[in-house]
């Protein structure tokens, strides 16, 4: 008994220690104080250096809470229990929570620097006039190639999957909007479609494309491609730009049939507390130099026109991140087709999931 | 044999786990198994975990678990009779259980790279003269990473029961001219049964509703009904449906306990 | 590469060191990638320091490992104490459905999914009105992880001989001292299995903390998870790196300290 017992209480004095060293290290860092700002965003999708600078110009001090996907983080913010000041969600997302009432609505005399982003980003279906979110990033999904394993073969449409040669080469992404959709597209529907019929036939044609599937993946999908554990994958223009920066090989293209646009939005949550800080963090990263900077941190497409002047030319100038104008008017950003449509997408997924077998 | 007092003041605290952190728990996932996606009462969820997808799935979540609970026990128990015999053996079990206390998603990842068409473990294979394999995406390779997981959970009660082992019995044993086999069927695994069932405990019930590792190491090949819980709480925010699969999952772990539990108890 | 006892047979220690062995692999594959100058886990392109040195200077990183461990040493301690009491009703529970019943309540944590546990935690805690952060996690840790001791335990007490408590009675001994003298000691193997399992679990869990989590408190899970979307810096690996080298350190440690004061090692009886 004797050696349990010091054992535990061991761990106890451990413990006790490591609480201590925990509350001395927050309260150097200034948590414990009450000027403080909540941010709630993906992990690793800020430069951190800004955050320090946002600290230093207005004195607030920043808590930095990370998510990894949009339904779990509205799950809280929902339900409570804890304040964030600011969130990042996806467009799909701002429009659900923008119709269940979570979101603060955008005191835009509060945010000088929103005249900096760039127009066609600004007052898209998801948030009309946007009363409650402002454009962070954005990008498009296609296909990225390695043109290396394929011979030099060139991959510029949704069509271009479906050829033999890409036998077990095709990776995609575990998302049932983004397969699905791709049917759609392949198909000539609207990615937005509702109609079963055309659902039907999108995944049909999917399980058609089975012998090319490799395998279903998430994040992982960078690492598979840039160590060529595949040719081809169904991919973020994000991720995109990440592992072409680490594999020259691979090449990025958005389909000519048509694709997605995303956009990941800065909101403030109802749940804030300090929302005149949050305006103020807004703001801050609309300021050309700060986003620039942050830009090239991140290394996705920002919406900031303004910022395009801060950054190097050849990012700026890569057409691949930067489509123009006419392209993107043919991509189409994601709405929000409610939980049922959502359902039979997923349920359609599934099958064509299991169909691989 | 204890006063009543003693009795019932000893087991408060884990009777307010119970009613707090399950019950509660219970209540509240079987609430919402009876709403369909409209949120309205019903019984569709239930009327749709018997089609033929779900079905499918269930067979499939079984037979994996399964498949993973017998590889684990198959190289769990050797390594776990020879680890009583080494010199520091408690030194060894806890190196046996230190790898798990690394995050599991980066494990994973390191599988990725060690299973990859360029990975140490085609390598391996290339000069062994085998040649090139498509390992990742494969049952081999969600098997083998699931059985990684699980090595530590299945050796340590083994090594525990193991370990305890009256060496006398075994000398008895091998005076009355019993072969190393009949030892080991007779006595040492009648013995450790105990340490037996409660590893395959620990490693099936959990294997029912693996997740992660069905979309990471086996690319989606694999669909578990801890996928579809995952999919439904998660992307369709369909939680009726995820709750109904969770409470199947329930009734099954408990079917699985009173069928294991009956079984008389060796002396 | 094992000093193995004489008693174990070539093919024996051939076994082990493979066990060992795959055990290891994708440790030492992670750190082996902590010391690489690209970004990511593959084309080792050369070596550096860097990402030790981004380590040292992130003390946001270092307040949530600090969290981390306490979170899962509190959890694991409190988790055994009680999930030992919790197997000690079980076996002592005289109705074999009482018994079943007990035992089935118990594994409903191990069965479900770590999405139901996080959310319905989540709905709970609200519900209370509990403030998400430190308290909330660590509560729900040890709910998860009770099941888990239990299992480890249980074995222990069924094998213990009723016939050994019986004698300590004859022998005049109270409950007190038949619980503390007799008990606990045969059962100590089970309650480390116990403890140890336990901060596997606590370590290991993302989603549950992510749901229960608030207030600026964060574990390394959650942040790593998070991070997976924008890709895992190498940072990471180093952080596992170096985590893993002081664990390693810290068992070998506390084991000879142990071997030194008690001939009889962690919790065996020889």
């Amino acid at each position: 008994m004797s050696r349990i017992v010091r054992f535990f209480i061991g761990i106890a004095a451990v413990s006790a220690v490591l609480l201590y060293s925990i509350s001395s290290l927050n309260s150097d860092q200034g948590y414990s104080g009450g000027n403080t700002l909540t941010i709630y965003n993906w992990g690793d999708y800020i430069d951190t250096d800004l955050i320090k600078q946002f600290e230093k110009e207005t004195g607030m001090k920043v808590i930095y809470e990370t998510f990894d996907s949009n339904e779990a983080m509205m799950t809280k913010i929902r339900q409570g229990g804890t304040h964030y000041d600011i969130a990042i969600p996806s467009e799909y997302m701002i429009d659900k929570m923008r119709k269940e009432d979570l979101l603060v609505k955008l005191d835009h005399s509060k945010i000088p620097n929103l005249k900096n982003v760039d127009k066609r980003f600004m007052d898209l279906p998801f948030d009309p006039k946007n009363h409650y979110s402002v454009p962070y990033f954005w990008g498009t999904v296609g296909i990225a190639y390695n043109s290396k394993m394929l011979g030099g073969m060139q991959i510029d449409s949704w069509a271009d999957l479906w050829n033999p040669k890409l036998e077990n080469q095709i990776l995609f992404v575990d998302g049932a909007r983004e397969v699905i959709g791709m049917g759609l597209n392949s198909l000539g529907y609207s990615l937005n479609d509702t109609d079963r019929n055309h659902l039907l036939q999108a995944k049909n044609k999917l399980d058609t494309l089975t012998p090319n599937v490799k395998a279903i993946v998430g994040d992982e999908i960078r690492l598979l491609l840039e160590n060529e554990e595949a040719a081809v994958g169904v991919v973020w223009s994000g991720v995109a730009s990440e592992i072409m920066a680490e594999n020259e090989n691979l090449e990025y293209v958005v389909p000519k049939e048509g694709s997605n646009l995303w956009f990941d939005n800065m909101v403030i949550p109802k749940t804030a507390k300090n929302v005149d800080g949050a305006h103020q963090f807004i703001n801050f990263m609309l300021d050309p130099k700060v986003n620039a900077q942050n830009t090239e941190y991140v290394s996705y497409s920002t919406p900031n026109k303004a910022a395009l002047e801060h950054m190097p030319k050849e990012m700026v100038e890569d057409e691949r991140f930067y489509p123009s104008e006419e392209l993107t008017k043919k991509l189409e950003v994601y709405e929000n087709l409610g939980k049922k449509n959502l359902a039979y997408y997923n349920e359609l997924f599934l099958q064509f999931k299991m169909h691989r077998k | 044999m204890e006063n009543k007092l003693t009795r019932t003041l000893y087991a408060v605290p884990y009777m307010l786990w119970i009613v707090l952190f399950v019950v509660a728990p219970i209540l509240l996932v079987l609430y919402y198994s009876f709403f369909n996606i409209d949120g309205q009462l019903s019984f569709d969820n239930y009327e749709k975990f018997f089609t033929p997808v779900y079905l499918k799935m269930i067979v499939s979540s079984f037979w994996y678990a399964f498949l993973i609970t017998a590889i684990t026990l198959l190289v769990a128990y050797p390594a776990a009779y020879l680890l009583t015999k080494t010199t520091h053996k408690q030194l060894w079990l806890l190196l046996i259980i230190t790898p798990s206390w690394i995050n599991l998603l980066l494990k994973a990842y390191a599988f990725l790279g060690i299973f990859g068409t360029y990975g140490a473990a085609n390598s391996f294979l290339e000069a062994i003269g085998i040649g090139s394999q498509q390992i990742l995406f494969t049952d081999f390779s969600f098997v083998f990473v699931s059985v990684y997981i699980f090595i530590p959970f299945m050796i340590l009660p083994i090594f525990n029961s193991l370990n305890d082992l009256n060496p006398t019995l075994l000398d008895a044993a091998n005076d009355l001219g019993a072969s190393k086999w009949t030892t080991f069927r007779r006595v040492i695994f009648p013995l450790t049964i105990d340490g037996v069932k409660s590893g395959c405990q620990v490693v099936f019930i959990p294997a029912l509703s693996l997740f992660m590792l069905t979309r990471l190491i086996a690319g989606n090949r694999v669909i578990t009904l801890g996928t579809a819980i995952e999919q439904h709480f998660l992307v369709t925010e369909d939680w009726g449906m995820g709750s109904m699969i969770s409470v199947f999952l329930m009734i099954t772990m408990v079917l699985i306990m009173v069928l294991t539990g009956t079984r008389k108890r060796g002396a | 590469m094992h000093k193995l006892d004489r008693k174990l047979t070539p093919v024996s220690k051939i076994y082990l060191a493979i066990i060992f062995f795959i055990l290891y692999a994708p440790i030492m594959f992670l750190v082996f990638y902590s010391f690489n100058s690209g970004e990511t886990m593959y084309n080792f392109k050369g070596f550096t320091l860097d990402w030790y040195k981004e380590l040292f200077q992130d003390t946001r990183l270092l307040i949530i490992v600090l969290n981390t461990i306490v979170v899962a040493l509190l959890a694991a301690l409190i988790s055994t104490i009680i999930g030992v009491l919790g197997a000690l009703a079980i076996h002592n529970a005289r109705k074999r459905k009482a018994k079943n019943a007990l035992l089935s309540l118990n594994n409903v944590l191990i069965v479900s999914p770590d999405v139901i546990i996080g959310a319905s935690f989540l709905i709970l805690f609200t519900l209370a009105g509990i403030k998400l952060g430190f308290y909330s996690v660590l509560l729900s840790h040890i709910a998860f992880c009770i099941p888990i001791v239990v299992l480890m335990v249980l074995p222990k007490l069924s094998e213990m001989s009723p016939s050994l408590i019986d004698a300590a009675r004859d022998l005049g001994a109270s409950t007190w001292d038949v619980f503390a003298k007799v008990i606990i000691p045969y059962i100590s193997p089970g309650i480390f299995a116990g403890f140890f399992m336990a901060l596997t679990y606590s370590f290991d869990d993302f989603a549950v903390t992510f749901f229960v989590t608030g207030n600026g408190f964060s574990t390394l899970s959650v942040e790593i998870y998070s991070m997976a979307r924008q890709g895992i810096s190498l940072h990471i690996n180093a952080l596992s790196a170096l985590l893993f080298l002081f664990t390693m350190l810290l068992v070998v440690i506390y084991y000879f300290i142990t071997q030194r004061y008690k001939p009889n090692g962690m919790g065996v009886r020889k």
